[in-house]
C-alpha cells in the first residue's frame, strides 16, 4: 500500500488490527452480495465478544452464521434474523443479545454513521417495541422517534469491482447495504471479484468513491443462493 | 366461500393503476403481481434495491447478485434500476411508493397492525414491514380474517406486539373487503357467497356494515 493504493495482498492483513469486543458493520441482504471471504477470516482469526451489524445473520454454515459456531457474536443488530437455527438457539438462551432494527432504519443508521450525522428522526418504529425508551417528537403532527448513528471499529463490505484506489462498482441487488455499511467503519475493508487499474473506470460509474475505502482486497465467491426459484424457459 | 390465495391476490390487483410503483411483501402480496391487467404498467419495488422487478428467471438466467425482498432469484424488466438499501427506504420513507401490500397477525379497528412477532415462539425481526406501515399512505393489509380455531384477527385492540401505529386503513381478507375509519371496521365487500352475519361473527373489532355490501368480483 502507497499513497491511494488500498491493495492488500491477503486477508490476514484486510484484517489485521480487528480485535475482540469490537463492532463490525457488514454488508449483504440474506447470502446477496455478503463479504464472504472476510466472513471467513474472522472465523479463522477466532475473533470474539464482537458487536455486528448487517441486515442478516446468515444462515446455518454460510455468512455470518458461520461466527456462531463458536460463539464470536456477542451481539447481533439486524432487521431479520429467520433462517438460522443457531442463532435462534443462541438467542432464546441468551448466549446471544439481539437488537432487532428496523431494515430502513438499519441502513440510515448505517448511512448517518458514515455521514457524521450523530442521530435522526424517523416514524419508523412509532409506537412499537422498537421506539420504546427513545425520545420522541412530533413534527407537522406526526409522531417521529430519534434514532442513533451505528458507526464499526471495522466494516466489511463486497464489491463487483474496483480500481486501485479503492473505488468501487456494485453489480445488480448485491448493491443493498454495502454503500452505507462500508462508509460506516473507522476501518473499511472491502473485498471485490477484479480490481482495475486506475483510470478504467469512468468517474460517472463509480458507486461509491475510494475515500471511504481503507484496504482492498480481490477475492474468489461461492455466491450461494438463498432461494433458487425459476421458471420453465 | 372464503376467498383462496389466488383470489385475494386478484382483488389485491384490483387496487393497481396505471403508472404505479408499488412494493408487495412475501407471500399473497406477491402473488397479485400475477393479476396486473393487460396494458397496464406498473413497477415493482423490491426493498432490497431494485425497482422494476420481474419475473423468475429460467434456469440459464438465474444470478446470484440478483433476488428480491424474499431471497428469490428474480429477473428485472425494462427501464429497472438498482440502488442501495438507504436509498430504497428513502423512496418508502418519503412516500413516493403509491401501494404497499402486506400481510399481518393482527390488525386493529384503531388502524394499528401486528406483524412481526410473536412473543416467545416467533422471533424473526420486522425486515422492511416497520418503514414500509409507517411511510406509505396507501397501504393494503392481506390477511385471513381469523385464525383456524375461529379466533378473530381484526381486534379492538392488538395482542401481539405493533409493527406499526394507527398507520392502516384497508385491509382484504379472505371475507371481506374493510376501511378502517374513525375507530371502526367499515364493511365494504364481502367474498362470493359470504354472508355479512358471517363477517360479524369473526370480527372482534367494531364493524359498521353499510346498507349495501356488494361481493368481491374476482
Amino acid at each position: 500500500m502507497s499513497g491511494f493504493d488500498k491493495v492488500v495482498s491477503s486477508y490476514e492483513e484486510a484484517l489485521a488490527g480487528l480485535e475482540d469486543n469490537m463492532t463490525v458493520v457488514a454488508g449483504g441482504f440474506g447470502l446477496c452480495g455478503i463479504p464472504e471471504n472476510l466472513i471467513k477470516e474472522i472465523k479463522r482469526k477466532g475473533t470474539k465478544g464482537l458487536t455486528v451489524a448487517s441486515n442478516n445473520a446468515g444462515v446455518d454454515g454460510a455468512g455470518l452464521g458461520v461466527l456462531l459456531e463458536d460463539k464470536q457474536i456477542k451481539k447481533m443488530i439486524a432487521s431479520y434474523v429467520g433462517e438460522n437455527a443457531l442463532f435462534e438457539q443462541q438467542m432464546m438462551s441468551g448466549e446471544l443479545e439481539v437488537e432487532l432494527t428496523p431494515q430502513g432504519t438499519l441502513a440510515e443508521k448505517m448511512r448517518a454513521g458514515g455521514a457524521g450525522i450523530p442521530a435522526f428522526y424517523t416514524a419508523t418504529g412509532y409506537g412499537t417495541p422498537v421506539g420504546e425508551g427513545k425520545e420522541s417528537r412530533e413534527f407537522d403532527g406526526r409522531h417521529y422517534i430519534l434514532e442513533e448513528a451505528i458507526i464499526g471499529d471495522f466494516s466489511i463490505g463486497k464489491a463487483w469491482k474496483a480500481d486501485k484506489y479503492g473505488n468501487l462498482v456494485f453489480r445488480k441487488t448485491a448493491r443493498n447495504f454495502n454503500p452505507m455499511a462500508i462508509t460506516a467503519g473507522k476501518i473499511a475493508v472491502v473485498e471485490v471479484e477484479e480490481i482495475v487499474e486506475v483510470g478504467e473506470l469512468d468517474p460517472d460509474e463509480i458507486h461509491l468513491p475510494g475515500i471511504y475505502v481503507n484496504r482492498l482486497i480481490k477475492g474468489t465467491f461461492e455466491k450461494r443462493i438463498e432461494q433458487r426459484t425459476v421458471r420453465s424457459a | 366461500m372464503a376467498l383462496t390465495r389466488e383470489q385475494l391476490a386478484q382483488r389485491v390487483a384490483q387496487e393497481f393503476q396505471d403508472g404505479f410503483y408499488v412494493n408487495l411483501g412475501i407471500g399473497i402480496p406477491t402473488l397479485a403481481a400475477n393479476y396486473i391487467p393487460d396494458g397496464m404498467q406498473v413497477m415493482l419495488q423490491s426493498e432490497n434495491g431494485l425497482l422494476g422487478m420481474g419475473e423468475f428467471p429460467t434456469e440459464d438466467e438465474v444470478d446470484a447478485d440478483l433476488i428480491n425482498a424474499g431471497k428469490q432469484t428474480v429477473t428485472m424488466v425494462t427501464g429497472a434500476s438498482i440502488f442501495s438499501s438507504a436509498d430504497s427506504f428513502a423512496m418508502i420513507r418519503g412516500g413516493h411508493v403509491d401501494l404497499t401490500v402486506l400481510g399481518a397477525f393482527e390488525v386493529d379497528c384503531q388502524g394499528n397492525i401486528a406483524s412481526y412477532m410473536i412473543p416467545g415462539k416467533l422471533i424473526k425481526g420486522m425486515g422492511g414491514a416497520m418503514d414500509l406501515v409507517a411511510g406509505a399512505d396507501n397501504i393494503i393489509v392481506t390477511m385471513t380474517h381469523a385464525s383456524k380455531s375461529g379466533q378473530s384477527k381484526l381486534l379492538s385492540e392488538c395482542t401481539l406486539p405493533l409493527t406499526g401505529k394507527g398507520c392502516i386503513k384497508r385491509v382484504l381478507t379472505d371475507l371481506a373487503l374493510m376501511d378502517i375509519e374513525d375507530g371502526k371496521f367499515i364493511l365494504r365487500e364481502r367474498a362470493p357467497g359470504v354472508s355479512v352475519e358471517e363477517i360479524k361473527s369473526l370480527t372482534a373489532g367494531d364493524l359498521v356494515v353499510p346498507d349495501d355490501v356488494p361481493e368481491m368480483q374476482v
